[in-house]
């Protein structure tokens, strides 16, 4: 056992604790700022798989912007306590019949596949190294994205305007 | 050597399944998001570590694809679930039955 296993072990614990107690938080404040904690894993774990472009990009955007533009609405908008559901038998037993079913055929997919087996070595690839490789070979694909990126500015400010003149419009 | 590459599968898979019932079992809309974003990033993580497992730069530049993907799809949702809340007073998609 290397130092580098420990390290993603921990990270491992560190991530599944923090987005488990995300994704239960009444809050959703809190829920956000443990999110924030499992994303801030996820970069270590990708500096740990030898992409530190990629580790930096992901404390930017979803740490950063991401989780940031999910603080701002909700501070926003006043939060009003909406009654979670309650769990019937009727529905939580072919949930819970589906999810260990999906779990055992995962499981024993992943652990039946020789590919698997194989134990990752250290690498890195250097950021000067995946921009040329980006811009070598996915030059389109970038072009498309930068589009997506404009089209959903369009989208999100026209969404976000307000209407003036309309009397089935609620304003708070 | 870090660790045998089914263990970081496995790993992903919990996180995916977490962020699946997150967008399935919550009753708000927000949470609902954060759910698909912690998806997203569960098959980011599996993206980085294939790219390691084959020593091939092609799963590290998908990985910034699903970056940018879900940086649109959240300003875009946010968007539309502040319209809905103009719209109805409230996060619940059970309130959302109105059809004009």
């Amino acid at each position: 056992m290397t130092i580098y296993s420990v390290i993603f072990y921990i990270l491992a614990l560190v991530i599944l604790a923090s987005t488990g107690l995300a994704i239960t938080r009444r809050n959703l404040v809190h829920a956000v700022v443990y999110l924030v904690f499992s994303f801030f894993g996820s970069a270590m774990l990708f500096y740990l798989f030898g992409a530190p472009l990629l580790a930096v990009l992901e404390v930017i955007i979803y740490a950063g912007a991401i989780m940031i533009l999910f603080l701002f609405i909700i501070m926003m908008v006043k939060m009003d306590s909406i009654h979670e559901r309650q769990y019937p038998l009727n529905q939580l037993l072919p949930a819970a019949l589906m999810g260990v079913l999906y779990l055992v055929l995962g499981a024993l997919l992943v652990s039946t596949d020789p590919n698997s087996k194989v134990t990752l070595a250290v690498a890195m690839a250097l950021p000067q190294e995946f921009a040329k490789y980006l811009f070598e070979r996915h030059w389109l694909s970038i072009e498309i994205v930068s589009l997506l990126l404009l089209i959903a500015l369009v989208g999100a400010l026209h969404l976000g305007r307000r209407k003036e003149k309309e009397g089935s419009a609620k304003i708070p | 050597m870090i660790v045998p590459f089914s263990h970081v599968l496995f790993f992903a898979g919990i996180l995916f399944l977490m962020g699946m019932f997150c967008a399935v079992a919550r009753r708000n809309l927000i949470m609902i998001v954060l759910g698909v974003e912690i998806m997203l990033n569960a098959a980011a993580i599996i993206f980085v570590a294939a790219a390691l497992r084959w020593q091939h730069l092609e799963g590290q530049v998908f990985v910034l694809f699903i970056l940018a993907v879900a940086a649109t799809e959240v300003s875009v949702g946010l968007a539309l679930i502040v319209y809905g809340y103009r719209r109805t007073g409230s996060f619940d998609p059970g309130t959302y039955n109105l059809l004009k």
